[in-house]
């Protein structure tokens, strides 16, 4: 950095804490449909905060702002809410443990492979993002491509199927659990009488 | 304006001859980031725009979202940015019963802002329509909702009722939860 004579600008940007939960402000978690949680992770990062955001005093003094029939529907409403994050968490996790990533190694010639990835969105992973970052673990072309039914996936060059196994429980172990993924083999169909790729 | 979620989309580096325009209309708009721009938006800092639904884009540096420009209007800025300099903008508040309607996307209306709880500027400060104001919430620190005013503050505390604003952003809609890295 160059020095200037006016000497250096002090940043004046105020730091803010995000929830880690639910993104929002702390102060707002409570709108935010996964209250419960907020407040726990709250507890843990920033027990000041906490402290001054959960105390009894500005408990009470939040709920006194309100009518006695607002209060009402407003927790009505909130705990709708809440039911409604909890159910889609639900559904999603089911999700998550149902599917799987399906890692294919499809031959091209006779000793010629690519590998072909799906199934890596549901687990919140972006499929262009990832190719790029396979395509420069292995220095092999990688991309992301359509499916003629529609569905992305991610052709890697090269059978990288057990390498790019073993890179995701590495990098993204924590996102795809090793059980989901799967290693498929998909030869050319004149050549064998494996089922056919529909 | 951003209630659904916004996939993630090309963005572009912007000239820098725009960059220096864009940089002009934020302070002419919003005189208050003056003293900050340095920081906010320094000269030699690779501005990017990012194209989102309905010709909006939204402008950023590095992952750090700056503001969104609706295609005729003025430029917003984020709420991140509101948070960080929240004198830059004019504000007014709205009461606790009202926040939980704002966060779910629903359009400002003017009892929210004439009810005890609410705080409009008096007369000589009167906003007008068409201005961009940042919304705090009664009993809260920050900022909920940014946008431009649709009703002038003096209309507003005459009738007392109907929306004021009809689009905003806020905590929690899909710009704010967009991913931009």
């Amino acid at each position: 950095m160059a020095e200037v004579d006016s000497g250096p600008v002090e940043p004046q940007a105020r730091h803010i804490v995000y929830c880690g939960v639910c993104t929002l402000p702390p102060e707002y978690c409570e709108f935010g449909g996964t209250a419960k949680k907020c407040e726990e992770w709250l507890k843990e990062e920033e027990p000041e905060l906490w402290n001054r955001l959960y105390s009894e005093d500005s408990l009470n003094a939040n709920l006194s702002a309100l009518s006695v029939s607002a209060q009402e529907r407003a927790a009505k409403d909130a705990k709708k809410k809440e039911a409604k994050a909890a159910q889609n968490e639900a559904r999603d996790a089911e999700r998550k443990a149902a599917s799987k990533v399906i890692i294919k190694r499809v031959e091209r010639n006779k000793r010629k492979h690519v590998t072909v990835i799906t199934g890596l969105e549901i687990f919140g992973l972006e499929n262009k993002k990832l190719a790029k970052e396979l395509g420069k673990k292995f220095a092999t072309g990688s991309s992301m491509t359509r499916s003629a039914a529609g569905t992305e996936e991610i052709t890697v060059q090269g059978d990288v199927s057990e390498d790019v196994k073993e890179w995701l429980g590495e990098v993204y172990g924590s996102k795809v659990p090793q059980a989901n993924i799967e290693l498929v083999e998909d030869k050319k169909k004149k050549s064998s009488t494996a089922a056919p790729a529909v | 304006m951003f209630k659904k979620d916004i996939p993630s989309s090309n963005r572009s580096k912007v000239k820098s001859s725009v960059q220096r325009g864009l940089r002009q209309k934020l302070l002419e708009t919003y005189p208050g980031f003056e003293p900050y721009i340095e920081e906010i938006l320094p000269k030699k800092a690779s501005l990017e725009a990012v194209k989102l639904p309905d010709r909006v884009t939204l402008y950023t540096i590095d992952s750090t979202p700056l503001f969104f420009q609706p295609f005729d209007g003025p430029p917003i800025p984020h709420l991140r940015l509101v948070h960080a300099f929240p004198s830059a903008l004019p504000t007014i508040q709205i009461d606790r019963g009202a926040i939980r309607f704002v966060l779910s996307g629903a359009a400002l209306m003017a009892p929210g802002l004439t009810s005890p709880g609410g705080r409009l500027p008096d007369a000589e400060n009167a906003l007008e329509a068409g201005q961009v104001v940042a919304i705090k919430a009664e009993g809260k620190e920050e900022v909920c909702l940014v946008g431009a005013l649709k009703v002038g503050t003096e209309e507003m505390k005459s009738k007392g009722k109907g929306i004021v604003m009809d689009e905003g952003h806020y905590l929690g809609d899909g710009l704010w939860k967009m991913q931009l890295d």
